[in-house]
């Protein structure tokens, strides 16, 4: 069984993209996401003594990440102070059960498309910590951030012949990649 | 032209930088080259998926403002 071992430095490098997308489904706002994950790594570091080396490195972020994100909740929800339901049980717009009504719509497809979403996000962001670091980095700012070619180039110091072969290398290994489930 | 500029050609024309001569070039090649056909089709879901995913990234200083915090952290 190999032993893991927790390496600080390169958490927000390798991770810091894979946490946020866990977390923005489940919060829905970037600014919150981003503080959530702040405290993760921050947290992962106060107990970093505790860690067994029994999972990796980044199944272990993400449980102290759910914990963030149910003390958030439970924050927001104390903030609110009493939370008052109200039910009208008769509607006079409204006919037939009320009961009936109120169950889950099978037919609401936005939850199931949600999680598929949410799984093929990870799964691509998994498939991204395969590639090397630079190739991984341009890769998103060109895909995902739309970045212009020379704007990277800049910012990377590469000729835009360097850039495509990146892009190329990084395309070919993520459809590689994603091939089995999601093709 | 051979399948390595075909293949240039098709990873430009993901990101809508290819131009309708180099389109065409492309086109021409994929008739009769199964493998470029290949790796084309690949490409193209690869971009639509990425789409599909509605993935967000942090963006570069906010990152710096996280490494920068866990560093100030761990030198305690």
């Amino acid at each position: 069984m190999p032993n893991h071992q927790l390496n600080p430095k390169v958490w927000v490098d390798k991770y810091s993209d894979y946490m946020f997308n866990f977390t923005i489904v489940r919060v829905s706002d970037s600014e919150v996401a981003k503080d959530l994950i702040s405290e993760t790594f921050l947290a992962g570091l106060k107990s970093k003594d505790n860690f067994k080396g029994e999972a990796s490195e980044r199944t272990w972020l993400i449980s102290i990440l759910k914990r963030k994100i149910i003390d958030h909740y439970r924050k927001i929800n104390s903030n609110k102070g009493k939370a008052e339901v109200r039910i009208t049980y008769n509607d006079e717009e409204s006919e037939g059960d009320w009961l009936e009504e109120r169950v889950r719509d099978p037919f609401d497809k936005t939850a199931e498309d949600k999680i598929e979403n949410e799984e093929l996000g990870l799964a691509i962001l998994n498939c991204l910590g395969t590639l090397n670091e630079k190739q991984a980095t341009i890769f998103k700012l060109k895909t995902i951030d739309n970045f212009d070619t020379e704007a990277i180039c800049n910012e990377y110091n590469i000729t835009p012949s360097n850039l495509w072969v990146i892009i190329h290398r990084a395309r070919t290994a993520m459809a590689e990649c994603l091939k089995e489930n999601w093709f | 032209m051979k399948c390595n500029d075909a293949n240039h050609i098709c990873d430009k024309t993901q990101y809508k930088e290819s131009s309708f001569w180099e389109k065409i070039k492309l086109n021409l090649h994929l008739l009769y080259c199964s493998v470029c056909r290949k790796y084309s089709a690949n490409n193209s879901k690869l971009s639509e998926i990425m789409n599909q995913s509605k993935i967000e990234i942090i963006n570069t200083s906010e990152k710096e403002k996280m490494r920068e915090q866990l560093k100030k952290e761990m030198a305690k």
